[in-house]
């Protein structure tokens, strides 16, 4: 399966990755030789065989329904990024995370 | 003192022949000395380290003392440890300051070990060389313009150089057994599930495991009493009965310590691709296991080759969807100038990111996505159970298996840097054992000579079926007791 510059554009935005124009061609030499490596996976027949999708067969364990976490809010909130355009104060107020207003 | 083995350096603190203050601040001037040129460490903090030693040495003082109580251990910067910078080799990480202590920093706290460091890595462990980093690219101490292997690059750099008793790291494809074939010492990649990953930054999750990177096998018997063991934070952590993995090493009077062992030497591993150099160190090294005992088998493990491709499907994968939390929110890089939150997340992710990064991001995304999943992420699982029944069937004949960790010595830098193809078949010795969750691990095996007449670290890989790590740790510490590879060292850092 031959990559295209819009499949590389798409995936990007999936991603939430933003990427150049002259990055996207760069990117689509590098990601159509690894693709290459990969599609060695379609000779194999593979008919009937069980999807391994872990080393050991897990199961989750369940626990006791009560408070383990303590409140690190305070602690958590010490690592938000600088708030940006123009602000380099801390993305925070009131214990709240600042983001881009979403909702009109 | 450098030199001494972690028992040896037990028995000197314990005797109080030295305290853990004077034993950390020799580790630290070392670092002073020799980091800035070989870059090991991404961040020290000598007043917390020297304040750790202290109260180690208290502790000796009032006898409370275990293994590795005022041991100086450097830990690779993809642990979260409380008030240190914990960077995983990424810009996106750069101010980022753990709010909580890993499982395994909380286990040597526990023991009373000295955190000398936070060393460096490949950015989110992506990498063969540690030339993805953010903090720039680390030497290895055996020939300044190789690399040290990846991702644990820091950790591999930091023991070859003595700049550490001892060091952590992580292996999801071989990230420590190839850093520690390139820089000569002896790394242990455990079982699946054996090492807690709770604190442990997240590449892949099927296939990240921590181990231990020493000098010795026996010194990685003793990080293994420490770091192993069952943490219910961890919901792939194992729940077995704690294990003494010192308790098969043995010191053997007969001339056979290891008659009997069946030692399966699978054919793939010795064919096109292993450097000619490299496999006459290893064939030396079999002849040796020959001597102690061992009887070789021949064995085949068909599905090697194809152990490339799945993990470039299956690593990327997790790792797109384990590095979606990294969006400028809550932590991390945000962009300084942005126009709306779509706009924030894209850019904070585009320049928190390096290449590597985003390349395998790039391609976790596109295999996932709608269309492709049975072909790409499903057709890999199948073939991932045909790697795993691989060594089920190998097993059957044979007790460990033995052949080389990578199929070089260490590369020059810039050497495969932009060709990431050539660099993923660094891993082809390793990475199968990552998929089917078995423990290995690589120890000194002797040196080859470079093309350009350097003589370089070949590392012997031991795999073991699941849970065998203290026979594995007994078989490669019956090499060590006739041969001393293991304790070289590079040469002008004495």
């Amino acid at each position: 399966m031959a990559l295209s510059i819009e499949d590389i554009k798409k995936v990007a935005h999936l991603a939430r990755i933003e990427v150049s124009e002259s990055d996207a061609a760069a990117t689509l030499t590098k990601l159509t030789g690894i693709l290459s490596l990969i599609e060695q996976m379609q000779a194999v027949d593979t008919t009937g065989i069980e999807p391994m999708s872990h080393s050991q067969d897990l199961s989750q364990r369940l626990r006791d329904d009560i408070v383990t976490k303590t409140n690190l809010r305070e602690e958590f909130q010490k690592n938000a990024p600088a708030l940006g355009n123009g602000s380099v104060e801390p993305a925070v107020v009131d214990g709240l995370y600042l983001v881009p207003k979403v909702i009109e | 003192m450098i030199n001494s083995s972690l028992k040896q350096l037990g028995n000197m603190l314990h005797a109080k022949k030295i305290s853990s203050v004077e034993l950390t601040q020799t580790f630290l001037d070392r670092i002073q000395q020799y980091n800035p040129n070989i870059n090991a460490y991404i961040s020290l903090d000598e007043s917390k380290a020297l304040a750790q030693a202290k109260a180690a040495d208290a502790r000796i003082a009032a006898g409370n003392v275990v293994p590795l109580t005022g041991i100086p251990i450097a830990q690779k910067d993809i642990f979260c440890a409380k008030g240190w910078q914990t960077t995983c080799g990424s810009k996106m990480l750069t101010n980022f300051i753990a709010p909580y202590d890993a499982h395994i920093i909380t286990q040597f706290d526990t023991v009373g070990a000295v955190n000398l460091g936070k060393t460096n890595m490949d950015e989110f462990a992506m990498g063969s060389s540690n030339e993805t980093s953010y903090f720039g690219g680390v030497k290895n101490p055996w020939s300044l313009d190789r690399v040290p292997g990846g991702s644990s690059g820091g950790s591999a750099a930091a023991v070859a150089a003595r700049l550490c008793a001892a060091a952590t790291g992580t292996d999801t494809g071989g990230s420590i057994r190839q850093p520690a074939s390139l820089c000569g010492f002896t790394g242990l990649k455990p079982t699946y599930g054996t090492v807690s990953r709770y604190g442990m930054i997240a590449f892949a999750s099927s296939l990240d495991q921590a181990g231990p990177m020493a000098k010795s096998a026996e010194d990685c018997a003793l990080m293994m009493n420490v770091m192993a063991g069952f943490d219910e934070r961890d919901s792939t952590s194992l729940n077995r009965e704690k294990e003494d993995y010192t308790r098969d090493l043995y010191s053997s009077n007969s001339a056979k310590p290891l008659q009997g062992l069946k030692v399966g030497l699978p054919k793939e591993y010795f064919s096109e691709g292993l450097d000619a150099s490299v496999g006459k160190v290893i064939e030396a090294a079999i002849a040796e296991y020959k001597k102690l005992g061992a009887e070789i088998v021949d064995i085949s493990l068909p599905n090697t080759g194809l152990s490339i491709p799945v993990y470039y499907v299956l690593a990327p994968a997790e790792a797109s969807s384990n590095l979606s939390r990294y969006d400028g929110v809550r932590y991390g890089h945000r962009a300084a100038e942005y126009t709306d939150l779509m706009d924030m997340y894209n850019k904070s992710r585009a320049e928190g990111f390096g290449a590597e990064v985003k390349r395998r991001i790039l391609i976790g995304t596109y295999v996932l996505s709608a269309g492709y999943y049975d072909a790409y992420y499903l057709k890999a699982q199948q073939i991932r159970r045909l790697i795993a029944q691989d060594f089920v069937e190998a097993f059957k004949k044979c007790d460990v298996i033995m052949g080389p960790a990578a199929p070089s010595t260490a590369f020059k830098a810039g050497e495969k840097v932009d060709d990431p193809v050539a660099m993923y078949l660094q891993d082809i010795y390793t990475i199968s054992t990552n998929l089917a969750g078995l423990p290995g691990m690589s120890i000194p095996a002797g040196f080859a000579l470079s093309d350009d007449g350097v003589s370089l670290p070949v590392g012997l890989q031991i795999i073991g079926n699941y849970f065998d790590e203290a026979r594995m740790l007994n078989v490669a510490h019956q090499y060590q007791q006739v041969t001393d590879w293991h304790t070289r060292m590079p040469a002008g850092l004495e």
